[in-house]
């Protein structure tokens, strides 16, 4: 069942992962990625993680979507005509796909790890205690630091997206 | 045995053993997503759908630190995780402030346009 369940979710957010990449449309993208997003918060659930597949949904799927999507909104751009590839960036864009795929082949083929059965593991990360034991003694510096990065970056959201009076003629 | 018929062969074995569930399947999954994330990265032109691609490819990283957690019985992936979901917030939230404040300025979001550091 649990099997069953992997081969599902993978293949769903992969689709979604294809449908993120090759849509032209933005919105249609994003709700790729909300979807991507879902699957994988699937596979955590799978793993024994339930409160980083809630997370997962609430921040990711709920509060970055909804922003992207309130973005593109605000932007509206309607695609216009887009300028077909240079010569220099297909080459580029060939050889880096080339080389990932290679990475890749190489990975499946030979990164073969011998993987602990899941029954004999205990699934620790299932309890919340353990998450609180963790955050609040051998983490307690970077959750303080964290809390300061959130901070920060509200702080440079503010000001980057203040319309300053008097700065125009550094345009 | 040649290593044109060896190759594929050792592929086939491996997708065998692909739909056997564990730990390296997870794997495959994270790196195929890392891929395409990084594929759509590439090939979009516009800045959001990059930034889209880029989401991707973190959360990509995400399932590989929580797969090696669980199959290790550790906690140290799992609170990792914890945190770059935090940063993918705060990254979020400066960037797409960014693009904005970059519309406002050039009218445009397309990355072939923003061309004001060439030459």
């Amino acid at each position: 069942m649990s099997d069953t369940l992997f081969h599902f979710f993978s293949v769903l957010t992969v689709a979604c992962a294809l449908g993120l990449v090759l849509n032209k449309n933005a919105v249609a993208s994003a709700l790729c990625l909300l979807v991507c997003l879902t699957g994988i918060a699937g596979l955590f659930v799978l793993l024994d993680a339930f409160l980083l597949a809630v997370l997962t949904v609430f921040v990711y799927a709920g509060a970055v979507v909804a922003l992207f999507l309130f973005i593109i909104m605000l932007l509206d751009m309607q695609g216009g005509d887009r300028k077909p590839f240079t010569k220099a960036s297909i080459i580029a864009g060939a050889a880096a796909v080339g080389l990932l795929c290679t990475g890749l082949y190489s990975f499946i083929v030979r990164g073969h790890i011998d993987s602990p059965a899941l029954a004999d593991t205990p699934a620790v990360g299932s309890s919340l205690r353990a998450y609180a034991e963790l955050l609040f003694t051998t983490y307690l510096l970077p959750v303080q630091i964290v809390g300061f990065l959130l901070l920060i970056a509200m702080l440079g959201v503010i000001v980057i997206s203040k319309k300053f009076e008097g700065l125009e003629d550094i345009k | 045995m040649s290593p044109l018929v060896a190759l594929p062969l050792a592929a086939a074995v491996n997708l065998a053993d692909l739909l056997r569930v564990d730990l390296n399947s997870y794997l495959y999954l994270s790196a195929l997503l890392f891929a395409i994330g990084f594929f759509g990265v590439l090939l979009r032109k516009n800045t959001l759908a990059i930034y889209m691609c880029l989401e991707l490819m973190l959360v990509a990283a995400t399932v590989a630190l929580v797969a090696f957690s669980r199959y290790n019985g550790t906690m140290d992936g799992n609170v990792f995780v914890f945190f770059i979901l935090t940063v993918a917030a705060a990254e979020v939230a400066v960037g797409l402030a960014i693009i904005v404040a970059l519309f406002r300025r050039r009218q445009t979001i397309q990355v072939e346009e923003l061309n004001a550091l060439k030459n």
